[in-house]
């Protein structure tokens, strides 16, 4: 384990308490199929049979995971952008301690499909396959991590429910319900944060994209309230804020719809919202990131911005001849 | 209460010590290396001694009108020690941000300083607080005579720079930088009401 460990990078400073050391050992016993991607990226020999009979198994080049050192569990549970609790990071993990969906919460899925209906989150899980990714996730804000996500591919849903040839994009929506998520309400002064409910999109390629998920767990562990429990949008080539949370609806549209900050702040966040170290946002540069490892004082390390988050050889070819300082 | 007494000289010792207090925590959280910072300790640590730089600042303006409405001139003494304190945290604040953000690259600083608005007006700030800072002691004061009274009401220009720089730098929630805005319209309102009424 510890020959692993090292080889994916795991690092573990002295900082870390007990537990959660504990917790990431027992994360990782349980992840044998990082293991063996790991031997494989070492170049260590490993019988194709290993591979061929796991269902996580996929090439070095799917991007479907890194090498990198994790971000701590603390830190991926505990700094969350989850404005439906509060514009505090800090403040979601506890906020969100009563947020548990179960099995049946349900997704409207609707639009240009074959198949419309409300789909229960027992429904969705039951066709679409568990899988692992580990992905680098790059805030607007400029601080980045690395977590292990599980869940399923995307297109496994749409593809079940059968996009008519007028679907050309998804709107996604996030619960609405002031009782569940304070932030909801106006402050303290009565300005609300944002307009609710929060919404996203993506072009139809880009939520058939390999790389484009949707997160149930982390950490080996079921998705946290906080992190946006119990179905949330990954795509990890663009900015975290496109990666809408607790959904509730999925919509297959013919035109573009607005996402949330888009409408909030249309000078400083676009529709795309590709990562882009070229393209800074109005107030801020993009060339680098403070990539955080964990919660110690010395645990964030600036490194730089890779185009498309380092995804580029997955979907740089969805964006050829767009003019990307135009559409950021 | 009179500068002798006993009492005054425990107001002063209180006065320090609870002004140290935001600083001894974010050691303290730093040193034992507990959670008391969260997941970004650094983000966590640029915010805190943003924001404890403003609220002395906002102290600072406070005491004169406190004063006038209480009769309590002795906490006119405390206005020099807060304001010193408000630079002391702000001096923190930018710290943090060259050493962490900007990793102590000086021509970053002076690209960010001139390239996004936010900066450029707590850097306005700075420079004013730090020129306030110095020519503070008695001694500076006598030598400018009228002068230092002029340079010293920029602190007024330095609380509606800092608000502003809060307000610019949110991403979209004005609950919080409002709450100080309504603070500093509060103590400047009084001083422009106190003046109507006393040249009437």
């Amino acid at each position: 384990m510890t020959l692993f460990a090292t080889k994916i990078g795991i690092i573990m400073p002295s900082s870390m308490k007990e537990n959660q050391v504990t917790a990431e050992k027992i994360f990782w016993n349980r992840r044998q199929f990082i293991n063996n991607f790991a031997l494989s990226s070492a170049g260590l020999a490993l019988g194709a049979s290993a591979f061929s009979n796991d269902a996580n198994a996929f090439s070095k080049d799917s991007g479907f995971t890194t090498a990198e050192p994790l971000s701590s569990e603390y830190v991926v549970t505990h700094h969350n952008n989850f404005y439906e609790f509060s514009t505090s990071k800090s403040k979601p993990a506890n906020m969100a301690k009563n947020f548990n969906p179960s099995n049946d919460w349900k997704v409207k899925i609707s639009g240009e499909i074959e198949k419309p209906g409300d789909y229960t989150l027992e429904d969705i899980l039951g066709f679409t396959q568990d899988q692992e990714r580990i992905y680098r996730l790059r805030c607007v804000e400029a601080w980045s991590m690395v977590i292990p996500w599980k869940g399923f591919q995307l297109s496994e849903l749409i593809k079940r429910v059968q996009p008519t040839s007028k679907a050309k994009y998804i709107e996604f929506i996030t619960l609405e319900s002031r009782s569940t998520f304070p932030g909801q309400s106006g402050g303290s002064l009565g300005f609300s944060s944002l307009p609710w409910p929060y919404k996203e999109g993506l072009r139809m390629d880009e939520a058939m994209n390999p790389l484009t998920f949707i997160a149930t767990g982390v950490y080996g562990k079921r998705l946290p309230g906080q992190n946006g429990a119990p179905l949330r949008l990954i795509v990890p080539w663009k900015y975290g804020f496109k990666s809408i949370k607790s959904i509730v609806s999925m919509r297959f549209l013919e035109s573009k719809p607005q996402n949330t900050w888009n409408r909030s702040g249309p000078k400083e966040y676009g529709f795309y919202a590709n990562v882009n170290p070229k393209v800074d946002h109005p107030r801020w540069s993009q060339a680098r990131e403070r990539r955080i490892t964990d919660e110690s004082f010395f645990g964030v390390k600036k490194i730089d911005t890779l185009m498309f988050n380092g995804y580029g050889d997955q979907v740089a070819d969805m964006y050829k001849g767009m003019d990307l300082v135009r559409n950021f | 209460m009179k500068p002798t007494d006993l009492s005054y000289k425990l107001l002063k010792v209180a006065t320090h010590l609870l002004s140290f207090i935001p600083f001894g925590y974010v050691v303290f959280a730093i040193v034992t290396q507990s959670r008391l910072l969260g997941a970004d300790p650094q983000e966590k640590v640029l915010h805190l001694m943003g924001l404890w730089s403003l609220i002395f600042l906002l102290t600072t303006l406070s005491l004169t009108p406190i004063n006038r409405i209480f009769k309590l001139p002795i906490i006119i003494r405390f206005r020099r020690a807060f304001g010193l304190y408000s630079a002391f945290y702000l001096l923190l604040h930018i710290t943090t941000f060259f050493v962490f953000y900007l990793e102590l690259a000086f021509a970053q600083l002076l690209e960010e300083t001139i390239e996004r608005p936010y900066i450029t007006l707590g850097m306005m700030a700075t420079i004013l607080m730090i020129a306030l800072s110095v020519t503070s002691t008695k001694a500076i004061q006598r030598k400018m005579g009228t002068k230092w009274r002029k340079l010293h009401q920029s602190v007024y220009f330095i609380g509606g720079l800092a608000i502003a720089h809060f307000i610019w730098q949110s991403k979209s929630d004005l609950n919080e930088p409002f709450w100080y805005l309504i603070w500093l319209i509060v103590v400047l309102g009084y001083r422009l009401f106190y003046k109507l009424r006393t040249s009437n």
